[in-house]
């Protein structure tokens, strides 16, 4: 049965003029996990993540959500379908305030985006439940504050409260720890454990402890090709995937060379 | 600071400061309203009537590039169409009204707007630049070569007629208080469409693109109609502006003019509703009082000269750096 799978691929491939970043790639993501993708800089993880929300339109293979096809939705059919991706870069709207952001998120469902005749005060309606997400995550008296004058860890976490609005099945997050201190990193996991009741997180994440402690399954990718998968003792006793950490992470290369082969003209 | 924070009361200055804004805003109008119907009687009113047309042009042009963060450079053609449409049907049909005229014109506007924006729309920053050059320079040739428009000698003598069929507009009063009717509907439209649900929709477009994709709202289409509401404005503009001069001309269709619409809004400050129209006013004095002394060789230089000024020294414009001094000092 596809069905214990709530998101799955197929042979999902990326190329870049002729230089492929996704190879292959067999994802079977089951219902209430939290899954990690890790990888060394450059596997494709980012790459993986903009396949499935269609950022990036693959270059073959499939896509399958509850067990439909969703290959050729567009980005924004996905999201409101329930698979919500965040950024590795820090997502928010800079010059809005937090309350505004959780807003902008709660307004997609409310079917009154194209309305340029209505009052924006119509929006107000949504506070109580932004309020609420905002509480959430701990930013309840940053409601009225502009986002650009937040630390970073609390934009992240309204980027999460952000994408919580959404009240996605799917939790697509790339790197949610990536450049935070340990305290901040803490207050993650602890979100990302919370936020994970009920529904399926897919998770980039280069901290392996944070992996070990919320992750019930890993999928490890290097150049663009699935290299193991299982759970946290299974891949981090996998001699390939220390191999493969330790080789990348201190040449600095970014992936393999792009093979472009042009013949001369 | 640090006393205990509780949601209700954060919620409730959040209140009360979207209604001081209200309040605020109405006031501003309030009186720009009330300095605006006594001008006439200070000022030439035609000279007003350019001011109003160009303020509109500029104010049209800012909810694109402004609030949604779209930088045509072709809004040129719409203006031109605007303008060369009505004045055209007032021209050949002696029967028709002014307003439907004018009507007509914004309505022509509208749909090239829409040609434009299915065109431009999924194109990315220099390269929608790029797209709407090119289009409104295709739009230029045409105007060029189809003879209604009186090629380089323009179409003259559009008659003002009636309004209503009622009010004569050859009275340059009756016809100032019509264009501030409009001019001031207009305005206040477009303060709306910003903070409407569609404009906070596009505040979001402008500042984090992927972002408000992930967060499922089709980008490109949200685009396409803040275009369309923008090129029905500036056609509009444009309409007016041939009614009141009697005259439309490849001025208003020339790349120079996708240009003007932008030092305009940049020197009065973009992403602000005031910016535009404090700009159009500035540029359209500027121009008046050069072209009537010995500098009346060098209106582009200069003109080049404040817009390099204020990309490098004045990024808000003058609208923008007034109120980031009264924040500082004030607020
Ligand atoms: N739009 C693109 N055009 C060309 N090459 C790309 C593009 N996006 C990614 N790549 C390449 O694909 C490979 C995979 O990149 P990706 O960003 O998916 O890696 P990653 O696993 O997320 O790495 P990191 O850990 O550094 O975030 C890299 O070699 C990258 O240079
Ligand atoms: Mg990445």
């Amino acid at each position: 049965m596809t069905e214990a799978y709530v998101l799955e691929t197929r042979n999902l491939v990326k190329e870049f003029k002729g230089f492929v970043a996704v190879n292959d790639v067999n994802l079977k993501i089951r219902q209430g996990d939290i899954h990690a993708l890790i990888g060394p800089n450059g596997a494709g993880k980012t790459t993986v993540f903009n396949l499935l929300t269609k950022f990036l339109i693959p270059t073959r293979g499939q896509i399958l959500y509850k067990g439909e096809d969703i290959t050729a939705l567009k980005s924004a059919t996905i999201a409101r379908r329930g698979v919500v991706r965040s950024f590795q870069i820090s997502a928010v709207f800079p010059h809005m305030t937090a309350l505004e952001n959780i807003r902008v998120a709660l307004q997609s469902f409310e079917g009154n985006s194209y309305r340029f005749w209505q009052s924006g005060r119509r929006l107000n309606r949504l506070n109580e439940r932004a309020m609420e997400l905002l509480d959430a995550v701990g930013l309840t008296e940053f409601a009225n504050t502009t986002t650009v004058e937040l630390a970073y860890g609390r934009k992240r976490a309204l980027e999460l409260a952000t994408t919580l609005a959404m009240e996605p099945d799917v939790l697509l997050l790339d790197e949610p720890t990536q450049g935070m201190g340990t305290e901040d990193v803490e207050r993650v996991v602890a979100l990302v454990r919370k936020a994970a009741e009920g529904r399926t997180v897919l998770m980039v994440e280069h901290n392996l402890s944070v992996v070990s402690k919320l992750c019930d399954r890993i999928t490890v990718l290097a150049q663009g090709a699935v290299l193991t998968e299982g759970d946290y003792a299974t891949v981090s006793a996998d001699p390939r995937v220390r191999e493969v950490y330790m080789g990348t992470e201190s040449s600095g290369e970014r992936g393999a060379a792009p093979s472009v082969p042009e013949a001369a003209s | 600071m640090t006393q205990p924070v509780n949601p209700a009361d954060i919620h409730n200055t959040i209140l009360a400061q979207q209604k001081a804004e209200d309040r605020k805003k109405l006031a501003i109008n309030t009186v720009f309203i009330a300095i605006l119907l006594v001008a006439p009687f200070v000022l030439y009113p035609v000279f007003l009537m350019k001011i109003l047309c160009f303020a509109l042009f500029a104010v049209a042009f800012n909810l694109l590039f402004g609030f949604t963060g779209l930088l045509s450079f072709g809004h040129a053609a719409f203006l031109a169409t605007g303008g060369y449409t009505t004045g055209y049907l007032l021209s050949q049909h002696s029967g028709l009204t002014t307003e439907l005229g004018i009507l007509a014109g914004t309505l022509v506007a509208t749909v090239l707007g829409l040609a434009f924006a299915l065109l431009s729309i999924r194109r990315q920053g220099i390269y929608f630049a790029m797209v709407t050059l090119a289009l409104s320079q295709l739009v230029f040739f045409f105007y060029v070569q189809s003879p209604f428009t009186g090629g380089e000698d323009g179409m003259h003598g559009i008659p003002r007629g009636e309004l209503f069929g009622l009010i004569s507009l050859e009275d340059n009063h009756n016809m100032y208080y019509f264009v501030l009717a409009v001019f001031i509907a207009c305005y206040v439209l477009v303060q709306r469409v910003v903070s409407s649900p569609f404009g906070q929709v596009l505040r979001a477009i402008k500042q984090n693109e992927p972002r408000a994709v992930s967060l499922g709202y089709n980008v490109d289409r949200h685009k396409v109609l803040a275009f369309v509401i923008s090129a029905a404005l500036a056609g509009l503009a444009g309409s007016l502006k041939s009614v009141v001069f009697q005259l439309a001309s490849l001025n208003d269709a020339h790349w120079h003019m996708s240009g003007e619409v932008i030092l305009m809004t940049l020197v009065g400050g973009m992403g602000t509703l005031l910016g535009p129209v404090v700009g159009a006013t500035f540029v359209v004095n500027v121009e008046y009082q050069l072209s009537q002394g010995p500098l009346r060789d060098w209106v582009d230089p200069i003109l080049g000269g404040i817009f390099v000024l204020t990309v490098l020294a004045f990024r808000n414009g003058i609208v923008g750096e007034i109120q980031k001094f009264v924040r500082r000092n004030l607020g």
